[in-house]
């Protein structure tokens, strides 16, 4: 049995849930700190991708990335493509996520109290430090449930995926795609042992951050990135 | 090195007006809440910014409407203790204060650290979070972390509202013990008229954004101008006032004539007394009327521990609806000598107790 679309659906689900965490988090403080009409429009364009059907955001994301398109002529230049490899399998997978990180992420960081952050000012920090410091960790908790729902559906991800990156067995194909393909060729037996590792997957990663956020939540403010 | 505060600002329902120095005696801003007291705070912090003003810190321009300079809050050098005391709640006592220092080599800080540890006797409690710490404790560790990173200004904020009465009094001689090390401006922003007098010597008062007094404590408590600055000072009892002679009024409302200490420089307006200097008598029959004194009759009453207050009526027994004239308060074994008399009882209106006001 050919195991690679586990280790592809792992790296691309792995990949794509680090560029949505910074992403997200970037996003939601940039978002946090601005008022006016045009944010409603920024809003909208950030939660596009939960709203749209994936097929669309595929459609979308290969008018984009391809040979023709804004960003595709340029990484041409470069004598690179993106459409049908591996990385496009993580940008299908990092935008389709992308909604849920910035949504989580902004509540979090809206929930932490203004005079944390200005107590932090008047003690002479700069704003990254503020954020850094301050903000991020008093806003883990919510971040770090951000980080799971994203991981959950770039793990899920199939019809963006499918658009922008295609069926290359051993490149792009992922556990759903490998699914999907599977029933198609009528190897039912097939489908359903991916079935079973991605139920498996997905139970074995859920519980370990469920420890995880735990063994961290222990003891009297626990909550940050990591000790220094 | 004084701070000199020049601010306008609109708020909701009233604009921020201010024009003041704090020197290096520790000064009070007492208002009513809503008053724009913290807001002002907040203005010298840098954590909002005027609509116009100026502000400078000896020699440092923090705010310049008119040139264009804002500093942040990060540049400006002014230590803030907040109501809630905003410690971070993920750090313990050592990384709160030490939060400040981190220009500073390691060890440097370190030693910083245990010094204003020291200080605000929160020894032993350095690796504690904020939410194992009581209220006074958590309350030292912020003006700790204030206190660390040397500001050239102090700024409290309600500092003492959040504790009960045994911490508030702990808290009130911490707080005289540090601005009398500090030599520097400090302002406390209170509502409470006690907290304002114990702490500091000098007095603001601020209603609805807008200077009404300043000065030594003392004169303010003594001589408030307005009927406003007395009855946010503590003084319960007001009656308007006509001019009946050279040292002469008629208190309209308490239906008496009042003779006045001199000297008198301005008709007064109104009249005022505080609750604690009204003084119960036994006067012979050629005093009464003489010397400010009344006859009175006992309303109601209501006890603390210690003190009792009375709700007296002037003249005339009550009969039913009408309302007290004055409150007097005093210690309940001085009231035992009194309770048992036959009414009415006889109360003195010092004429060196009176507070004329205009408006």
């Amino acid at each position: 049995m050919d195991w690679s679309p586990l280790w592809i659906s792992l790296a691309t689900t792995l990949a794509a849930t680090a560029i949505t965490l910074i992403a997200g988090l970037a996003a939601a403080a940039w978002r946090e700190r601005r008022t006016g009409p045009m944010m409603a429009l920024v809003d909208g364009i950030f939660l596009l991708p939960l709203v749209l059907p994936p097929t669309v955001v595929g459609f979308l994301l290969l008018l984009l990335l391809g040979r023709n398109g804004p960003v595709g002529k340029l990484l041409l230049r470069f004598g690179t493509t993106v459409v049908f490899s591996w990385p496009a399998t993580v940008i299908a997978a990092a935008v389709v996520a992308f909604p849920l990180m910035y949504l989580t992420a902004r509540a979090a960081l809206e929930q932490v109290d203004p005079h944390y952050l200005q107590a932090a000012r008047t003690l002479g920090a700069s704003e990254w430090r503020v954020f850094r410091e301050v903000a991020l960790p008093l806003a883990w908790p919510g971040v770090l449930a951000g980080t799971i729902l994203s991981f959950a559906r770039a793990l899920g991800e199939f019809g963006a995926t499918l658009l922008l990156a295609g069926n290359i067995p051993g490149k792009t194909e992922t556990i759903p795609i490998a699914i999907y393909f599977a029933v198609e060729a009528n190897d039912l037996k097939g489908a359903a042992i991916w079935c079973a590792v991605d139920i498996g997957l997905s139970l074995a990663l859920l519980a370990g951050l469920y420890h995880w956020t735990h063994a961290q939540g222990q003891g009297p403010g626990r909550i940050r990135l990591s000790r220094r | 090195m004084p701070l000199e505060i020049q601010v306008e600002k609109k708020l909701a329902d009233f604009a921020l007006g201010v024009s003041f120095a704090a020197t290096d005696e520790p000064l009070s801003i007492l208002g009513p809440s809503g008053a724009g007291k913290t807001m002002l705070l907040r203005c010298v912090a840098g954590l909002e910014q005027p609509d116009r003003g100026r502000i400078a810190l000896g020699g440092r321009v923090l705010y310049d409407s008119e040139r264009g300079i804002c500093l942040p809050a990060r540049q400006r050098r002014v230590g803030m203790l907040f109501q809630n005391y905003a410690l971070f709640p993920h750090r313990t006592v050592a990384e709160n204060v030490a939060f400040g220092l981190r220009p500073l080599p390691a060890a440097e800080s370190a030693a910083r650290v245990s010094t204003f540890i020291e200080r605000t006797h929160l020894t032993g409690l350095e690796q504690r979070y904020p939410r194992e710490l009581s209220g006074g404790e958590q309350q030292r560790a912020a003006l700790a972390r204030a206190l660390a990173i040397d500001p050239e200004a102090l700024l409290l904020d309600e500092p003492l509202s959040a504790l009960d009465t045994h911490l508030r009094s702990q808290m009130e001689t911490q707080l005289l013990l540090t601005f009398a090390a500090y030599r520097r401006p400090a302002v406390l922003v209170t509502h409470n008229i006690e907290e304002a007098y114990r702490l500091c010597s000098h007095m603001l008062v601020l209603s609805r954004g807008r200077i009404v007094a300043t000065g030594a404590k003392e004169e303010i408590l003594r001589h408030p101008p307005t009927v406003e600055v007395a009855r946010l000072t503590g003084c319960k009892n007001f009656s308007r006032a006509k001019a009946v002679s050279e040292n002469t009024v008629e208190a309209i409302d308490w239906g008496c004539r009042l003779r006045l200490a001199p000297p008198i420089s301005k008709a007064p307006a109104y009249v005022g007394i505080r609750a604690h200097t009204i003084e119960f008598v036994e006067p012979s029959a050629a005093e009464i009327s003489s010397e400010n004194i009344f006859p009175c009759w006992l309303m109601r009453s209501s006890e603390t521990p210690f003190r009792i207050t009375l709700y007296l009526r002037l003249h005339q027994p009550a009969d039913g609806s009408e309302e007290f004239h004055l409150q007097a308060e005093l210690f309940k074994e001085k009231w035992a000598r009194f309770r048992e008399r036959p009414y009415p009882l006889h109360v003195r209106l010092s004429p060196d107790a009176l507070i004329l006001m205009q408006e």
